[in-house]
């Protein structure tokens, strides 16, 4: 809690090394697609704890990009960079830079809630709001302006259906989502996170928290959203990673060892670490 | 190694004979403990069986009804009168002023050094608050005559010397600490994934602030209410020194009122003889007044009981 009070302030962008050197970046056939997300030589300190080492990834739309390795290894760090909630803890430093869309995230003129509206974020412990379900829903249009009950009951069902979970929910729309259980609430949390349309959703481990058949329902859920939304996912779990994701990026230390299409990462990887921590050699 | 095992055995085997003296103590700590423990129950209820008695001695002279209905209350002299409209509305009134300054003041310092306050300012500004709450009331109650009054005066002419306005707003000083630190620790109790979610929305820290947070802690803040509310109708020093003795029928909030509070000490001031209606008035009035706090404290406890939002 005593993190958010200087939400939005210690960000320093630092862009006096800027070099082309593109390790993750694709091979240009497949660059037809359009990219969400580009960082160059991003890199980020807590304190004096340098958390991402430059880090230059080409992230597309309308694909799941999965990013795997060990616990500590700046998974989460770094997909919260992409949404800036990283800056709610005071003592982070970022240097290099992120584009959205071809726009620098990082430059002062880039306003945050306009960068989360369109970046939405599901967490690793599901944390609807002590409100009704319905309420959890229309919270993020209402406070983007909506006030329409018509078009906010549309929102609600839709971004409910969107989230596979209308049919259980719909005749309790006005009771607590805290009455629900975990998976049912990470499904609240995806909707909730529909309901402002955004183009990205990331996802810190999203199932972790969840028993195999509330990850399965996740992981299926996942692949339909694919077809309108671009989706990243930390994950700790490779089988995880290997059926739903079309990219995969290996991290460790801080660092991309590895980020290809994800038959390549888990058929033939061409880095050793990579092989390793596959296999469950380490990690 | 293990000839010392076997040594060790056995002096514990030995130790055991002797101690006999530790059983008696654990079986009579707690015994003890227990008596000592009924001992603040026990006063409460002599306290209680007090009270009671004598306000039953009371209603035996007065009816219940020329008590809760009568608007005159003249205890002295001929003709005396004991209806305690006077004093309920005294106490109601500077309670009721009391809120408007502690409630949004309090609120709103909890929301400050919950959400935006730096750690840096939170050490300042925490322990200032607490030594407010450390004053002696009869210090606030100096505060309101002497410095809050002729203020006061100066901006509203026609307030009385001894008002009912300068005790309830003083008093509601005194509470600001109270509303501040419970509401405060309700605020904290929001866990940090409450405000992720809404930033992740895109909400602003004003819309995550009032739309989540304090929603989440609405239980907790209302309860801080209650108690401050509870702890207004309760205080005296205050209002005795700075709101005289008239006891006024009126919601005229420039005029000298009396509280109940201010009434028990007035009455216990002046030497009632045992055993007269002025006497047993006391009782009755500390019977209402008791009933009042317990009914608020109850109602704090049911609040935070029942709207507790689970996370």
């Amino acid at each position: 809690m005593k993190g958010m009070k200087r939400m939005a302030v210690m960000t320093k962008v630092k862009k006096n090394f800027v070099s082309p050197a593109n390790i993750g970046t694709l091979e240009p056939a497949q660059k037809s697609k359009k990219v969400a997300f580009q960082t160059k030589e991003l890199n980020l300190w807590y304190g004096e704890d340098h958390a991402l080492k430059n880090i230059n990834l080409d992230i597309f739309e309308n694909e799941v990009t999965a990013i795997i390795g060990p616990s500590g290894c700046g998974k989460s760090t770094f997909i919260k960079t992409l949404n800036r909630m990283v800056e709610l803890i005071p003592v982070v430093k970022i240097s290099g830079d992120i584009l959205y869309r071809e726009k620098s995230i990082l430059n002062k003129s880039y306003k945050v809630e306009d960068l989360r509206t369109r970046v939405g974020m599901v967490f690793q412990k599901p944390n609807p709001f002590p409100k009704s379900i319905y309420e959890n829903i229309a919270y993020g249009p209402k406070i983007h302006g909506i006030r329409n009950k018509k078009i906010l009951d549309e929102i609600v069902e839709k971004s409910l259906r969107g989230a596979a979970i209308w049919d259980e929910v719909k005749d309790r729309l006005h009771e607590n989502a805290y009455g629900l259980s975990g998976g049912q609430q990470q499904r609240i949390c995806i909707a909730r996170c529909l309901a402002i349309e955004p183009d990205v959703i990331l996802m810190d481990e999203p199932t972790s928290a969840l028993d195999p058949i509330s990850t399965l329902k996740i992981e299926e859920l996942v692949q339909e959203l694919k077809k309108d939304f671009s989706i990243i996912i930390v994950t700790h779990n490779m089988q995880q990673a290997a059926r739903i994701s079309d990219k995969t990026a290996f991290f460790l230390n801080g660092e991309v060892i590895e980020f290809d299409a994800t038959d390549k990462i888990f058929s033939t990887p061409s880095d050793k670490r990579t092989e390793d921590y596959i296999t469950g050699r380490f990690g | 190694m293990e000839k010392s095992i076997g040594q060790v055995r056995k002096m514990i085997e030995e130790n055991k004979k002797t101690a006999s003296l530790t059983n008696v103590v654990e079986k009579v700590i707690p015994k003890t403990l227990f008596v000592i423990a009924v001992i603040s129950i026990l006063t409460t209820l002599g306290i209680l069986v007090t009270l009671l008695s004598e306000t039953v001695a009371f209603f035996k002279e007065i009816s219940f009804i020329e008590f809760f209905t009568g608007t005159v209350l003249k205890p002295l002299g001929q003709n005396a009168q004991f209806g305690v409209l006077p004093l309920l509305t005294g106490t109601l009134i500077s309670s009721a002023i009391a809120m408007v300054v502690a409630i949004p003041i309090g609120l709103m310092t909890a929301v400050y050094l919950s959400e935006y306050a730096s750690e840096k300012v939170r050490k300042v500004v925490k322990p200032i608050l607490e030594i407010l709450a450390g004053i002696p009331t009869i210090v606030y109650g100096f505060f309101a005559l002497t410095f809050v009054t002729p203020i006061l005066r100066s901006l509203i002419p026609s307030l009385e010397p001894t008002n009912i306005l300068s005790p309830g707003i003083v008093m509601g000083i005194m509470i600001i600490p109270m509303v501040a630190s419970l509401s405060e620790d309700a605020l904290g109790a929001v866990p940090n994934s409450m405000r992720e979610g809404a930033l992740a929305l895109g909400a602003t820290k004003l819309e995550v602030t009032w739309k989540v947070i304090v929603p989440a802690a609405i239980s907790g803040i209302v309860a801080s209410f209650v108690l401050a509310i509870s702890r207004a109708i309760g205080e005296t020093m205050i209002v005795t020194i700075a709101s005289g003795s008239s006891k006024n029928f009126t919601f005229d909030i420039t005029q000298s009122m009396q509280t109940m509070t201010a009434y028990i000490v007035e009455v216990t001031g002046g030497d009632a003889p045992a055993g007269s209606t002025l006497y047993y008035s006391l009782y009755a009035v500390a019977m209402t007044l008791f009933v009042f706090t317990l009914v608020m404290n109850l109602i704090a406890q049911y609040i935070s009981r029942k709207f507790r939002e689970e996370y």
